[in-house]
């Protein structure tokens, strides 16, 4: 065979293979979601105090990582299993500080592989929520807390009466998913973003009556 | 220039703080207004020049430009094949964006080391080179809208690799592109986020990178606006041009059919 038609036959064998790929079916959804997990880890790498383990998914994680919501069932397992999770405050102390409370929600920082190790956390708070009247700078990703302890009929939040929205609100900061399994909401307190003495500042922020959020 | 531009901001958003009234309002509005007062003198120009002068000059072991540099459209066609970006290119056997697209032309043509460019910082020596390419590639196709092709298999696997990317939570904050890209009208604090699963309008969110970041000076490609918007999800580093960021591209891309590239635009 001359060389010229071998050429031509490589390349005809050639077109049909590409063409071949480029007809080609997408592979099944489970086949993608594999191919998107091992994706996942094969792209990243450690830098500072983000490890790998950041890419590593929990139930909570996997199941609400989808355009939509898993079924009822999935959810339900895992507002439960969340739930479980809550760390209640020593002694039932829920209020700290409002002012500190304040700080911690204007802060925004932590956690990124910039940030150095054991640096504390701030609470990225306003990044979503509008809470006090004077800060106007606020993010629209979450509801509007501003007058929530107010709106809740909280006027002594050491009252019985008030131990309901209270605890609920304790709850939701330290685990968000305790309530809604695919909640956008950081686990603030599970997650070891917040300590607990944090948590009872901003506690106080939204639930004290002294606090500017109530006014 | 670049004072300048920075001064230009900081009264922009000194505006902003002083006046409640005009912060009620959408801070895109007052972005516009900014970027229109900068339109005559967006100092992404400057690396604009700098990226079409690297582009043309011999450089590398192999004292090569990049002329010869195929970034989908044949070689050396460089007007409208940023809007077609990422692709499928069957000489390297992946889907490329534009950055990776040039690191191979620069391994290939000039001879320089690719897996080296992957990992030196942003804006220091080739990445610092970069900034200029893709300043002036992207300016290329201003005025064009978004194209990407999806005929090849790859391409349409990257399309749904990079929707599952951007919808994958992890991290200590739960955090997927989704949770900040995934509705219309979001705020973080006053900036307007862009939804990204679906066309967001012309010149936003993907029709409007690479940028010119005033506030430090440097020109930003989509490569490294993904690695700070990791970085913020605090998820670990990704690779750069790793598969994540192509596919993510893809996606983003994909859903921008038909919008107008603004790119290089200005950004605070």
């Amino acid at each position: 065979m001359h060389s010229k038609h071998k050429k031509m036959l490589i390349l005809a064998g050639g077109l049909s293979a590409l063409a071949l790929v480029g007809c080609a079916s997408l592979p099944s959804s489970a086949e993608l979601d594999a191919e998107a997990q091992a994706m996942m880890k094969a792209s990243f790498r450690e830098q500072g105090i983000a490890k790998m383990d950041r890419v590593e998914q929990d139930l909570a994680q996997r199941a609400c990582s989808a355009e939509n919501q898993p079924d009822a069932a999935t959810q339900q397992r895992i507002e439960a299993e969340q739930m479980a999770t809550i760390k209640w405050p020593a002694g039932g102390q829920y209020l700290g500080d409002w002012r500190e409370g304040e700080k911690l929600a204007q802060n925004g920082r932590g956690m990124t592989w910039t940030d150095a190790a054991g640096a504390p956390s701030g609470g990225n708070c306003y990044n979503c929520h509008q809470i006090s009247k004077a800060e106007i700078s606020f993010g629209t990703i979450g509801p509007s807390l501003y007058q929530y302890g107010k709106l809740r009929g909280v006027s002594d939040p050491a009252a019985p009466e008030t131990a309901a929205i209270v605890q609920y609100t304790w709850g939701k900061i330290w685990n968000a998913k305790a309530y809604n399994a695919c909640s956008g909401m950081p686990r603030f307190g599970h997650a070891g973003v917040l300590t607990e003495a944090q948590v009872r500042d901003i506690m106080a922020l939204l639930l004290d009556p002294k606090s500017p959020v109530n006014q | 220039m670049r004072n300048l531009a920075r001064t230009a901001v900081a009264c922009m958003l000194a505006g902003l703080c002083a006046a409640p009234a005009l912060a009620q309002t959408s801070s895109a509005d007052g972005i516009a207004q900014y970027r229109a007062m900068l339109a005559d003198g967006n100092p992404a120009e400057l690396f604009e020049a700098r990226g079409e002068d690297l582009w043309k000059t011999r450089r590398g072991p192999k004292n090569a430009s990049l002329e010869r540099c195929d970034l989908g459209k044949g070689p050396g066609v460089v007007k409208g094949a940023f809007v077609e970006l990422p692709r499928y290119f069957a000489d390297t056997g992946r889907m490329q964006d534009l950055e990776s697209r040039l690191q191979s032309c620069m391994e290939t043509l000039q001879g320089l080391d690719a897996k080296q460019i992957a990992a030196t910082p942003f804006g220091r020596e080739e990445q610092k080179n970069l900034e200029g390419l893709v300043a002036w590639i992207s300016a290329e196709s201003r005025g064009l809208k978004f194209n990407l092709p999806q005929a090849h298999e790859q391409e349409r696997r990257s399309y749904e690799l990079g929707k599952r990317a951007f919808f994958f939570r992890g991290g200590p904050y739960d955090f997927a592109c989704a949770s900040c890209h995934g509705e219309d009208g979001k705020r973080i604090r006053l900036q307007d986020l862009p939804n990204l699963t679906k066309n967001p309008g012309d010149g936003v969110g993907f029709a409007a990178w690479p940028a010119y970041r005033v506030s430090s000076g440097e020109l930003w490609g989509m490569q490294r606006r993904l690695n700070d918007c990791f970085r913020q999800q605090r998820f670990p580093f990704p690779g750069y041009a790793s598969d994540v960021t192509i596919a993510l591209a893809t996606y983003m891309g994909v859903n921008s059919k038909g919008a107008v590239s603004i790119a290089p635009s200005i950004k605070r």
